[in-house]
């Protein structure tokens, strides 16, 4: 009896041990990214484009990416929308409990574990096949396509939340199912849908892998559609790859800006979860 | 017919209610109408997957008619510029960094697992949960700053001279390699990175399995350490294998992190201290060049193709796994 509780003592360590790290591991990164990038954030990192010899040590800042990326992924997001949204009403309302339901979530569920150089891969397929190229749309497209699943499966979660009796009185009511959905479901979801696009949102700025194909990279301010785009991610990838450590420094500023916007999404979601709930029926 | 007249509502409520003088007739043709394009684009999605495979395989074509696929796949010899493609060292690596990589992370993360959905206080499992939320949101390209700055020192100048001058006899453990890059670097930085995935997935089959199952083995008389070793693991068994691959599958297709940390060398790594080149990293630091190269492009689209199809494999099995597991519920 002593043994097991010798073993039972033992793996209770080992977990809190195990917890601890996961829980360390997040803080030491944080902690590295601040304490590294901290030092070479300035206000003109914010506020300029990168100049003359930006990359060789001299003045300049990374507006062209923080633009860039808020642009790349804010479209990602509402293309993402267009079609996410219809999904998932499609899923919960119009056709439960089929084989096609299930079908569809199966197929939803592995787009989301793609790794994001396949859907770069894929977008830049379909670009070259619409003879377009790296452009601020092809970035933001391929997003969309890396945002969709993370987006539906969370709307499709929070549209399943909403009691069975708020549709049910709706229906008896007379409206139809379009109805049911437009005026009572996305009030009653407000919360969740919009938690979905922070998270589509956050995981789309933060990718570089897929738009590294296909939004391209350049000095100046997105100002076109189709022209090519400068982001976050690749910001800091590319000052990385400089010899200059003054570079590289300014790399790891971007890399905290980057981790700020994330930082704050999650903020932003979490609150919005608690607020915002003017028109939910409990 | 509207019903304009009979409705006691002011003009402005009225503006609201724009289905109540809609003819049934026309709110019918809209629901119908938003039925079938709301299902023609979830139909389209779910024929993604097989239309992202057959473009891969239509562009990777070419490469095919120039090599065998088992040449492509067990040659060793990379030399796009005299047409040879030859994935083995890059599969190679790709799997040596991701086996690297969950056996640094299964462990910790089943714990911490198990930890959460059996012994904390809900207070505290509320505490955790954010933090490992904002862990799975944290960019690819920030774990690979993390692991230039922090992991690749760290290994460069105590783990490898450590383990060199005590299990230095073990090829697996022997290093010619000076700097930190390298295969455990891309593990570590891996491992973290599949935390949260492995964490939240077993968290949730270990919390499904029913508590009836537990009070029994516990009136019983075992310890509640044994009833999870015994019945809570054993009924979670198969959830808990989903959680692994899943993390396994996102690990193998991950690109930026590993790519800044791994060394990229073309190599057969025989330790975990050589340099690796995993296939993502061989797609994205070529993705610049590969138009002006004859097959070049193929070669690449063809190496996506080979992680898609790994990755899903690997996906798809535990997907079913746990929607097994939720009808059973």
């Amino acid at each position: 009896m002593k043994k097991n509780k010798l073993e039972e003592s033992f793996f209770k360590i080992l977990m809190i041990t195990s917890l601890a790290t996961v829980i360390g591991s997040l803080f030491l990164i944080l902690g590295t990214v601040i304490l590294r990038g901290l030092p070479a954030l300035n206000v003109e990192m914010f506020t300029q484009i990168p100049k003359g010899g930006y990359y060789l040590g001299k003045e300049g800042g990374i507006l062209n990416a923080i633009l860039g990326s808020l642009f790349l992924a804010g479209g990602g997001t509402i293309l993402a929308l267009m079609v996410s949204l219809p999904i998932s009403i499609y899923l919960q309302i119009y056709a439960t409990r089929s084989h096609l339901v299930e079908l569809i979530r199966l197929s939803l569920d592995v787009l989301w574990g793609m790794p994001s150089i396949v859907y770069g891969a894929f977008a830049f397929t379909l670009l070259l096949f619409l003879g377009m190229r790296a452009s601020l749309l092809g970035g933001m497209i391929t997003l969309a396509f890396l945002e969709l699943p993370i987006m539906t499966r969370g709307m499709d979660e929070s549209i399943a939340m909403v009691p069975v009796t708020l549709k049910e009185s709706s229906y008896a009511l007379g409206a139809t199912r379009y109805e049911t959905a437009i005026k009572v479901l996305l009030r009653q979801t407000a919360p969740g849908l919009l938690t979905s696009m922070l998270l589509a949102f956050g995981r789309g700025i933060g990718d570089a892998a897929s738009v590294l194909f296909t939004a391209g990279y350049t000095d100046r301010l997105p100002d076109s559609l189709f022209g090519p785009a400068a982001s976050l991610p690749l910001a800091v990838f590319f000052q990385l790859g400089t010899p200059f450590p003054a570079v590289q420094d300014r790399a790891y500023a971007s890399a905290l800006v980057l981790t700020l916007i994330i930082l704050v999404l999650s903020l932003i979601s979490r609150s919005l979860a608690s607020r915002f709930t003017k028109h939910v029926v409990r | 017919m509207t019903k304009e007249s009979t409705v006691p509502f002011t003009r402005k409520d009225h503006d609201q209610r724009w289905w109540l003088s809609t003819p049934i007739l026309t709110r019918r043709v809209i629901d119908r109408l938003a039925q079938q394009v709301m299902g023609t684009m979830a139909i389209t999605t779910g024929l993604l997957v097989p239309v992202i495979i057959l473009a891969l395989c239509l562009r990777a074509r070419p490469i095919l008619e120039v090599q065998s696929l088992s040449e492509l796949i067990f040659s060793r010899e990379w030399h796009p510029l005299r047409g040879l493609f030859g994935f083995y060292p890059f599969i190679v690596g790709t799997f040596w960094v991701t086996a690297v990589g969950m056996v640094i992370a299964v462990p910790p993360s089943l714990l911490t697992a198990i930890y959460l959905a059996e012994y904390a206080h809900p207070k505290t499992r509320a505490l955790v949960k954010p933090f490992v939320d904002l862990l799975a949101g944290i960019p690819s390209v920030v774990y690979g700053v993390w692991g230039i700055l922090t992991v690749v020192p760290f290994i460069e100048k105590t783990i490898a001279p450590a383990v060199k001058s005590r299990l230095g006899i073990l090829p697996l453990f022997q290093t010619e390699n000076p700097t930190g890059y390298g295969i455990l670097a891309g593990g570590v930085v891996l491992a973290v990175m599949v935390f949260p995935i492995i964490i939240a997935v077993a968290e949730e089959v270990i919390s499904a399995v029913p508590q009836g199952l537990r009070e029994a083995s516990l009136a019983l008389g075992a310890t509640r350490w044994q009833t999870i070793r015994r019945v809570v693991l054993r009924r979670g068994g198969p959830g808990v294998l989903a959680a692994v691959v899943l993390g396994f599958s996102r690990a193998f297709g991950e690109t930026m992190a590993v790519l800044m940390v791994v060394g990229n060398v073309p190599q057969v790594p025989r330790s975990i201290f050589d340099a690796a080149y995993p296939l993502t990293a061989l797609i994205a630091n070529n993705y610049g060049e590969m138009m002006s190269i004859p097959q070049y492009d193929a070669a690449l689209l063809g190496a996506a193709l080979i992680l898609m199809i790994v990755v899903l494999f690997f996906n798809l099995g535990s997907r079913l796994i746990l929607v097994r597991i939720g009808k059973n519920e």
